[in-house]
């Protein structure tokens, strides 16, 4: 089938726009890059009809990468119905956002440098996906962390954009640490790292009611997927990483990086599923970060801050869904999220854009006259988040609720109050940005139709997306057997109560921001205590500073740079090894005098040194 | 008292013994190396080397002829060969030397280290 083609062909677009990217124009780059993901789309399609209809998976195995006494990893690729979901959307989805960049970036340096950077991350994160063992898995998981510090930090002249850059590599270093531990756990444990051989091994195991080893497998892979994920407490990374450029952050911050951890839990579900611990703990951590996460974005001024808090919140969600046993709900919510938050992020970017890059909604106001179209999607898009009926952000939000109930009604109510939070942000921004008086000084101007024409794709399947792909019902093979068979029943009840919040939530921020004027105002000043706290999250930045950073760059400057790197290794090693070299140099060098005589006088003593050794050890004959 | 008497027959059968050779051989290469170590002119440190290519020649030839076969004396001809050889590209440089420095004091020749 051929498998290995489709991660190979972004990875030849980025090879050819990074090798002859000084010499082409912008038209062979963007045609250079939208064409090998274009085509990497297709090839999927192709493949996955051929394929179809995947009861079970398709295994393409190429080589022995790593073979150490009974341990033996493959390059292999695996495909299946999960991993077919994130093919598509991950190819699907960038096709279009390669077209829309290819609109946006046009203006800016470095476009064949960008495209690279974009073609590197679609490969290794196809490579995510296919990966047949958690090692393949993990390859492609530090790539795509390794793109997203490359892209994050793409105006490099920025300070606050390298910095935001380092500040997300290194958080996911964390994550990553844990990754590689449970991956070590599960080498120990089952002695592989293929995915069939591991979870066939752990479906025999029984279910572990008290701490154990699957138990702390599925807590170091939480913690993996908490980094690269944006969870609680790694997830300080996201809203920063929205230095990069508005289509990196619509790919790779909101659409397919960030649910790689979302995608790596249910892939696991078969450990998970044994360690009901690790399981509620990946709950409580998606339901506190949903919460948390948009309880900030309440009051943030910056339009893409909002949306990288939502996108926070919206994981968080799809963490509660997993851990409530609900993978395919989780799924389902990556799927559609990765639909409607690609389109908020790029109507974001096409309102930046026109505003001149203003990212401060206060500064905004009035565009719906200016830029029609933006508005139309962005509509579309943010209602489809909050969850109004029929949309595709209402099936997954639905889902994921009906499990909520399910397990705990605390969580489901949580999750309802947070469901309506999301509905208020959202369209307090699209208040903010197109309703009122234009606030601005810039002449407004809608953007090109390479950047429209993406945005009304995403809007349709932001619309239809939601019945178009039933995920729980495709997912159903994957789950089978695994994941205890029960399908939710929705009441009509369940229905109207959970769609109350997004109405709620709607209306509640037409209250404010249109139809009283002047309330957010009286609201922020009655309530000044608890806006502060919101407005600086938390500051969680400032604690994470004063109890991490510092300690750790005062003990790094003191004691390893002055003492560990300067007196030891430099002084020690380096200095003192060329200093005893130096110092031998120089007594042999009296040898070297330059008298003809003296040389004679050397060879004729070696030669008697040499003849009396012989004699006296008795070698000569 | 006749020459007869002096030098009879007996006494060209009689053999100098190997060990004659040998020590001659060894004087002579010694005052090579002292020559070459302790002399200053250039002329006689040649001289010296010549010496000592003369004295392993010595050898070469009385081992020859003390094990009966020629190998050694075909070796004492190549080592006279490349004695030749060597005191023509030796004598040359010398005389370079001279035309350069005006002095055949082996210590002046230092030029390369100083």
């Amino acid at each position: 089938m051929q498998l290995w083609l489709i991660p190979l062909l972004p990875l030849a677009g980025a090879a050819i726009n990074g090798f002859t990217g000084r010499r082409t124009g912008k038209t062979v780059q963007s045609a250079v890059a939208i064409g090998s993901v274009l085509l990497s789309f297709l090839w999927v399609v192709k493949t996955l009809m051929a394929l179809m209809p995947l009861e079970g998976p398709y295994v393409e195995k190429y080589f022995t990468w790593i073979a150490s006494g009974a341990l033996t990893v493959g390059v292999d690729f695996a495909v299946d119905r999960l991993t077919a979901v994130m093919l598509l959307v991950v190819t699907g989805i960038g096709t279009l956002i390669h077209i829309y960049a290819a609109g946006y970036m046009h203006a800016e340096g470095g476009y064949s440098r960008f495209f690279a950077y974009l073609n590197l991350f679609m490969f290794f994160m196809l490579i995510l996906v296919l990966g047949g063992n958690f090692l393949i898995l993990f390859v492609g998981w530090e790539g795509v962390g390794l793109c997203s510090y490359l892209l994050i930090g793409f105006y490099f002249q920025k300070k606050s954009a390298s910095d935001a850059g380092k500040k997300a590599f290194i958080v996911n270093r964390i994550g990553d640490f844990g990754f590689s531990l449970a991956m070590f756990l599960i080498v120990v444990t089952f002695g592989s790292l293929d995915f069939p051989t591991v979870f066939a091994q752990a479906q025999a195991l029984p279910v572990e009611q008290s701490a154990g080893i699957v138990t702390a497998i599925c807590l170091l892979l939480l913690v993996g997927a908490t980094g690269k994920s944006a969870q609680i407490p790694l997830y300080v990374w996201l809203p920063d990483a929205m230095e990069g450029p508005t289509p990196v952050s619509a790919l790779i911050h909101a659409a397919t990086m960030v649910t790689a951890g979302v995608y790596m839990c249910s892939r696991s579900a078969a450990l998970f599923m044994k360690a009901p611990i690790a399981m509620d703990t990946v709950a409580i951590i998606g339901l506190a970060t949903a919460v948390l996460a948009a309880t900030i974005g309440l009051v943030q001024n910056d339009i893409k801050k909002v949306y990288a808090y939502s996108t926070v919140s919206q994981l968080g969600f799809m963490f509660l869904a997993v851990g409530l046993g609900a993978f395919s709900a989780g799924i389902y919510h990556v799927v559609t999220h990765a639909f409607f938050k690609a389109l908020l992020f790029l109507g974001a970017g096409s309102v930046i854009h026109a505003c001149h890059h203003e990212q401060d909604m206060r500064h905004m106001g009035g565009l719906r006259k200016k830029i029609p179209h933006t508005f139309a999607v962005l509509l579309i898009a943010a209602l489809s988040i909050a969850g109004f009926p029929l949309m595709a952000g209402w099936f997954s939000k639905e889902e994921i609720l009906g499990a909520a109930h399910q397990h705990h009604i605390w969580m489901y109510w949580l999750a309802w109050f947070t469901a309506g939070m999301t509905a208020f942000y959202v369209f307090r921004s699209i208040f903010l940005t197109f309703f009122g008086e234009y606030k601005g000084h810039a002449h407004p101007h809608e953007s090109p139709w390479s950047m429209i024409g993406p945005l009304y794709v995403l809007a349709i399947l932001s619309v239809v997306g939601g019945y178009l792909f039933n995920i729980p019902h495709i997912l159903e093979p994957v789950f089978r057997g695994i994941v205890p068979e029960g399908h939710i029943e929705h009441t009509l009840t369940d229905y109207v109560l959970g769609t109350a919040p997004g109405i709620i939530g709607i209306f509640l921020a037409y209250v404010v921001y249109i139809a009283k004027p002047g309330m957010a105002d009286s609201i922020k000043e009655s309530f000044s205590g608890v806006y502060t706290l919101l407005y600086n999250k938390y500051f969680v930045d400032e604690i994470y500073d004063a109890a991490l950073v510092h300690p750790i760059e005062r003990s790094s400057r003191n004691f390893f740079w002055k003492i560990v790197d300067v007196g030891i290794i430099d002084n020690g090693f380096v200095h003192g090894f060329s200093g005893s070299a130096l110092n031998l140099g120089g007594l042999l060098r009296r040898m070297q005098s330059g008298a003809i005589r003296n040389y004679a006088a050397w060879t004729v003593i070696g030669v008697v040194c040499i003849l009396s050794a012989l004699t006296v050890l008795g070698g000569g004959r | 008292m006749s020459l007869y008497d002096l030098f009879p027959p007996e006494f060209f059968k009689l053999s100098v013994p190997l060990s004659a050779y040998l020590i001659l051989s060894a004087i002579l290469f010694t005052i090579g190396v002292a020559t070459f170590l302790f002399r200053r002119n250039v002329i006689t440190v040649f001289m010296a080397i010549e010496l000592m290519l003369n004295a392993v020649n010595l050898t070469f030839v009385a081992f020859s002829n003390h094990f009966g076969k020629v190998d050694g004396q075909i070796f004492s001809f190549f080592v006279m060969v490349v004695a030749a050889a060597e005191a023509a590209v030796g004598l040359a440089i010398i005389l370079m030397v001279f035309r350069t420095s005006a002095s055949l004091q082996i210590d002046d020749f230092d030029t390369l280290k100083n």
